[in-house]
């Protein structure tokens, strides 16, 4: 251990008393800002629900039983497998693996485009990658969907150049979802696949070259594995985002698009709410991601330094 | 016999600069060449073009005659050995040493054995499964070594693969390398900016200064009869001294030293005129036969070797080294001494 506490063991009660008070606004911002939402959303998923929003103090595993079990219409039935909230998560699910998908199919050569050039103007393109995301994300989702509606922009353009005949309906479906969560999230993929680009080191092309690698040899034994925890890192701050969006779902898509983010979002809405349920339904997401983020922290513990 | 590389005014250019002037080189099969001079000269830029990482703007290059002028580097039989060594990070040792093989597509069997084979060539099997950020700077270069030369390559291309290492380590690593060469047979194509390194491994040396080869030859020829002032005050110390010249005749002149004493001494295509005299430190004695005449103005001990700081009647500076033997006494500062020149230790220089 290096630093002022080293030392006799005087030394290191000084330094001790000096430094706890320090840490103090760390540990104000960690337990107010993080582990008392948190600790509170975990409570409120076994509480009971109040008609009007809200909730009354009994502790009861309902949100839970509601979430996983059908009982039928009266509760009376024997439970049987509730897929209503599983498919809908399911749905999330395979939305958010496609959009990081899409993600990292534009992001990496972006990236790559980036990294590699001339230092001096790699701070203009990272500077025009991030600039819509000096506007609000609600306002960019309601453009897109200006832009994608069957009377908009795009499909009058495609029309008066003769490529289509009728509007193509994208508003309302799976791939306008899947196009407002790309354009949400791009940044993400972006950055720490140039972070991790900028860093390689292109010496170790030339030697895979010099090998007897091609250009895909080299980019597939090489450049990938060596730039993998920048990928990894882009992946997660991708994933983890869509999955629990619910902005583009809302806007873009119809009800058949439905996203776990829309429905923690209703649960917690004016009357009709269920805040328990909603709780719930988050602290389940909440598990989900932190799996995979143990994966890959596993994954990356293995992983050569 | 075909040269294993032969380049032929070969050009290089970066959009205005010109990186190489018009280089021709032939390198034998199985010779250890150095690329020698300091760092700017265009040895690693002509390195880079026959490993094919870059391409020549004009001239020819060879492969045991075959153009390869525009061919990929990963379809050249040439491997490099990189100044930074440039292992692979996420490979163990042995991958890093199998991969050219792999690429090759040779089987995962034969591969594993023939780098085998390599590491314990280069004394390092018991590393095989550690990654290369595990090993020490010495250890790395061994790997680029053993890497390189697993797939036989026709001709091996070294830049400058000693300099990141300690003195004592690069001074075993040149003996070393120089018994690879002529265990494997392989040409070695060796850059350096370090006189030492290429005086002691080369067969043959080329001197390069400006992105001209100004040189070449075995490190006999270069260091004894150096071909002009580059050259001669590159490689080693020299005393240059201008003179004039009395009379050039077949490779020998006749000049006229400062204190007007007459010598005859070989001369590298001259006319007469005034030129430099190249004169080696070593080549000097103290002697009442003198050819020179200079005041002493410091003595510095080198340990094997004296050396003494002095300047001429004619007010220009002169170095002389003296072995440290027994019987040497040591000039004083301010006493005048007679200097005289050996049989050969002059060379008068084109320019």
């Amino acid at each position: 251990m290096a630093g002022p506490g080293r030392g006799t063991g005087s030394g290191d009660a000084t330094y001790r008393a000096l430094v706890r008070p320090l840490l103090i606004p760390s540990w104000l911002v960690i337990g107010i800002l993080m582990v008392l939402p948190v600790a509170l959303m975990a409570v409120y998923s076994f509480l009971t629900k109040e008609f009007r929003g809200g909730v009354i103090w009994d502790f009861t595993l309902a949100a839970y039983d509601q979430f996983f079990l059908d009982r039928g219409l009266f509760g009376d039935e024997p439970p049987r497998i509730e897929w209503t909230y599983i498919t809908i998560f399911w749905r999330s699910i395979w939305q958010a693996v496609l959009a990081t998908l899409l993600c990292l199919l534009i992001g990496f050569p972006t990236a790559w485009f980036i990294a590699t050039r001339p230092a001096r103007t790699r701070g203009i393109w990272l500077f025009l990658v991030t600039i819509p995301y000096w506007v609000n994300l609600l306002i960019r989702t309601v453009s897109l969907r200006f832009l994608l509606r069957d009377q908009g922009p795009m499909n009058e353009a495609l029309m008066s150049l003769g490529l289509i005949s009728s509007p193509i309906s994208i508003i309302n479906t799976n791939l306008a979802v899947q196009i407002g969560l790309f354009y949400s999230y791009l940044p993400f993929m972006v950055l720490p696949i140039y972070a991790a680009v900028e860093r390689y080191n292109f010496a170790l092309s030339e030697a895979a070259a010099d090998l007897y690698a091609s250009r895909w040899a080299t980019l597939r034994e090489i450049v990938l594995p060596v730039v993998k925890p920048g990928i990894i890192a882009g992946c997660i701050l991708v994933f983890i985002p869509s999955l629990g969006a619910f902005l583009a779902p809302d806007l873009l898509g119809g009800a058949k698009t439905f996203m776990i983010g829309s429905l923690i979002d209703e649960q917690f809405r004016g009357s009709q709410g269920n805040w328990p349920f909603g709780a719930a339904v988050a602290m389940i997401l909440m598990t989900l991601v932190l799996i995979v983020l143990l994966v890959y922290a596993r994954a990356q513990g293995r992983a050569p330094r | 016999m075909t040269a294993a590389v032969d380049l032929k005014n070969v050009v290089k250019r970066y959009g205005p600069v010109t990186a190489l002037h018009g280089v021709s080189l032939a390198i034998a099969d199985n010779e250890f060449f150095t690329l020698l001079g300091p760092s700017g000269c265009g040895k690693t830029t002509l390195l880079r073009l026959i490993a094919g990482f870059e391409d020549i703007s004009e001239g020819e290059i060879r492969l045991f005659d075959k153009d390869i002028a525009g061919l990929e580097p990963n379809l050249r039989p040439v491997n490099t050995v990189f100044q930074h060594y440039a292992l692979f990070p996420h490979m163990t040792v042995l991958d890093n040493v199998a991969f050219g093989l792999k690429m090759k597509g040779v089987d995962p069997v034969a591969r594993r054995a023939r780098a085998g084979q390599m590491l314990e060539m280069v004394h390092l099997s018991a590393f095989a499964d550690r990654f290369p950020s595990q090993l020490s700077g010495g250890q790395q270069q061994r790997v680029a070594l053993a890497r390189a030369l697993a797939p036989e390559p026709k001709v091996l291309l070294l830049d400058e693969p000693l300099s990141a290492l300690d003195l004592k380590l690069r001074q075993a690593m040149r003996v070393e390398l120089k018994q690879l060469q002529e265990q494997t047979g392989i040409t070695f194509i060796f850059v350096t900016h370090d006189q030492e390194e290429a005086l002691t491994m080369s067969d043959r040396i080329a001197v390069m200064s400006a992105g001209r080869v100004q040189q070449i030859g075995t490190a006999r020829d270069i260091y004894e009869a150096p071909e002009n002032r580059f050259v001669a005050d590159f490689i080693g110390e020299t005393n240059l001294l201008q003179v004039d010249v009395a009379a050039v005749r077949e490779g020998r002149a006749t000049v006229v030293l400062p204190g007007g004493k007459q010598i005859v001494c070989p001369a590298s295509g001259t006319s007469s005129g005034r030129h430099n005299l190249s004169i080696r430190p070593e080549r000097l004695t103290i002697s009442d036969n003198a050819d020179l005449m200079a005041t002493v103005e410091r003595v510095v001990y080198l340990g094997t070797d004296l050396q003494v700081i002095a300047h001429l009647d004619s007010g220009e500076p002169i170095s002389l080294r003296l072995q440290n033997a027994a019987r040497v006494s040591l000039p004083e500062p301010g006493q005048r001494i007679g200097l005289h020149l050996e049989e050969g230790g002059a060379r008068l220089l084109a320019d």
